[in-house]
């Protein structure tokens, strides 16, 4: 119970450290592109919308710095991020919402893929350690440290212009129109595989490798020995004696990275010109629209935060030595 | 470390491209924006090694003056991000009570921080950043990790036997962490330094390769940019390619030399091959006698 306080202060403590960069970040920048904005778009924008970005970038230099942190906090529980210069002034929160599901959608089964291989990989590599799986370990190396936007030039440069097997960038085909039908599904899916596989492709050596090592540390403990001794099966002994215990480390990664999902591939989006939130955020920058890269930001990191508390509870229901008390 | 084959495949590749990076006035053949008009996005000859660009530029000679840049600040972004590791994760673990839990949560929050868009954010305020600030921004997207590896190191040490006798004797503070800890922190802090590196140099790369850093600033990644923005994929192979394996060559032997660190630190890793091979011939042996 004690613990269990000790990780809801810390998130709480987290996401307040967040918002208050957030709140501070557009008041660092330099020169003034709100007002500049505001006023050559004199009576386009309205009253209300203008307020709200007031606040939100810290204009109102009648208030203190207390009252504008007040304001902030006020406009951010009531749901509002302020308006998107470069969408039509359209609210930030709806220019987030539509392109959160193709993040979360393409990378998140390219990621849950990537670790259900890479671990299960890494399981057989580290049981049959010293065999001919080995080479694993410099293959994956090699792989972990190319940057994943050269190899996504590359896939495209191959697969797409050169044996032309898959679209080459966008979520769906130029004419058609988002709709549940067989057709746009069948684009999507196209259009999806080609980043996909490079995504899976980038991460997968460093679930191989993480889960080999962690493997092999595991196989020296007496109850694997003591599992084989007593002669269970092999299957057994790897997996629910070995590879049960090994899997925890991996697991807390895997929450993290499900956390940089919505982040983390933003140079995947930009690459195969995908429109997720990593290419909102590209956009937003070159385009200096303050607003939705501020609300950008903060999703992302409150997306973050909750992997984390997500990794917490699975690790507390999976281990139970966390649960006992100080670790 | 300098007898395992993996840190030493590292280093000397490390090695080769310092060598590279220091002697790039004398190793390559142009100047890296030198414009030969004549020789428009040609394939790799004997005068252009690696080809040319749509202007004309020497490809070999922009990777090796490019090593400069990317050396540079992968070093001081890993010096920098490891000083602040050291000092927060080591007090972190060393002091007690709220200001030692206050140091950790500082790291906590620090490691959530989504590491490329703070990137991006902070870089595109600047119109010309310097190569000390680009290094100071991946320098701070990146010490956490490894402040936090050395606040559990650094706890695990706190209550062994030496340094409590040290207590007892009277040291001084700073003589129990400098003396009595530190030495015993060393690998800790040199892989979490090789990593740092590692995420310094993809990270600088992928800046300029998005066009967050200035042009001006020239490394393998504003090759790819350059690439990029003038239409070589995928015909023009010699352009985006070197620069692209540079890239991952550096950072297989940095992970080399973390291997070979890990290696060090935890014995199992480096004989767990071994041990299953001489295990298995054993078997091997006993199923040929058990015949009889």
């Amino acid at each position: 119970m004690r613990l269990l306080l000790r990780r809801a202060a810390f998130y709480l403590f987290t996401a307040w450290a967040a918002i208050t960069i957030n709140f501070f970040l557009p008041r660092m920048l330099k020169g003034d592109p709100v007002s500049a904005y505001l006023q050559k778009n004199q009576g386009k924008v309205s009253p209300e919308a203008a307020d709200a970005l007031r606040t939100l970038f810290g204009l109102d230099t009648g208030k203190s710095l207390a009252g504008q942190y007040l304001d902030y906090w006020k406009l951010l529980f009531s749901g509002d991020l302020g308006r998107s210069f470069s969408h039509g002034l359209a609210p930030v929160a709806d220019v987030i919402a539509s392109a959160l599901p193709w993040t979360v959608g393409l990378v998140g089964i390219a990621t849950v893929l990537s670790f259900v291989l890479g671990t299960t990989l890494g399981t057989l590599v580290g049981w049959f350690r010293g065999g001919r799986g080995d080479v694993i370990v410099p293959v994956a190396t090699f792989f972990s440290a190319v940057p994943y936007f050269w190899m996504g030039l590359i896939a495209i440069a191959v697969f797409a212009t050169g044996l032309g097997w898959f679209p080459a960038s966008h979520a769906y085909g130029k004419g058609t129109t988002p709709e549940f039908s067989a057709q746009f599904i069948g684009e999507v899916i196209a259009h999806g595989t080609l980043p996909a596989l490079t995504v899976v492709l980038a991460s997968l050596g460093g679930w191989v490798l993480g889960m080999r090592n962690m493997m092999i540390t595991v196989l020296d403990e007496d109850y694997v020995t003591v599992a084989q001794a007593k002669g269970l099966s092999r299957r057994r002994v790897v997996f629910a004696y070995a590879a049960r215990n090994a899997v925890l480390p991996q697991l807390s990664s895997f929450a993290l990275a499900l956390g940089f999902i919505v982040g983390g591939t933003l140079v995947m989006e930009l690459v195969f010109s995908y429109p997720g939130v990593g290419k909102l955020l590209l956009d937003a920058t070159n385009a200096k629209d303050y607003p939705l890269m501020q609300g950008l930001f903060l999703v992302i990191t409150l997306t973050v935060l909750v992997a984390n508390l997500l990794a917490d509870v699975a690790y507390a229901a999976l281990d139970p030595r966390t649960r006992q008390g100080e670790v | 470390m300098f007898t395992n084959r993996k840190s030493i495949t590292g280093l000397v590749i490390l090695g080769l491209f310092a060598l590279l990076a220091a002697l790039a006035d004398v190793i390559a053949p142009f100047g890296p924006l030198e414009k030969d008009y004549t020789a428009l996005k040609q394939p790799p000859s004997a005068t252009h090694w690696l080809g040319t660009t749509h202007l004309g530029e020497d490809i070999f000679s922009q990777i090796a003056y490019g090593t400069r840049g990317v050396l540079l600040v992968g070093l001081t972004a890993g010096v920098l991000a490891t000083l602040v590791a050291v000092i927060v994760g080591v007090s972190a673990g060393f002091l007690p009570g709220w200001r030692g839990e206050s140091l950790s949560a500082l790291s906590n929050v620090f490691l959530v921080l989504p590491a490329i868009p703070l990137m991006i954010i902070v870089a595109s305020q600047y119109d010309d950043p310097s190569l000390f600030l680009i290094s100071a921004v991946l320098a701070i997207t990146g010490w956490a990790w490894g402040a936090r590896v050395l606040r559990a190191q650094t706890m695990s040490l706190r209550s062994r036997d030496f340094v409590q006798a040290a207590r007892a004797n009277g040291e001084p503070l700073w003589r129990i962490i400098t003396v009595e800890m530190l030495p015993n922190l060393t690998a800790v802090i040199a892989s979490s330094f090789v990593g740092t590196v590692t995420a310094a140099v993809l990270g600088l790369t992928t800046l300029a390769f998005i066009g967050v850093i200035p042009i001006t600033n020239l490394n393998w990644g504003t090759i790819l940019y350059w690439a990029q923005q003038n239409g070589a994929f995928p015909e023009f192979w010699w352009w985006y390619v070197p620069a692209g394996l540079a890239i991952a060559l550096l950072g297989a032997a940095l992970s080399l030399i973390s291997f070979g660190i890990d290696e060090y630190v935890n014995p199992r890793l480096r004989s767990a091959g071994e041990r299953a091979r001489s295990r298995r011939r054993l078997q091997k042996k006993r199923t040929k006698r058990s015949p009889v």
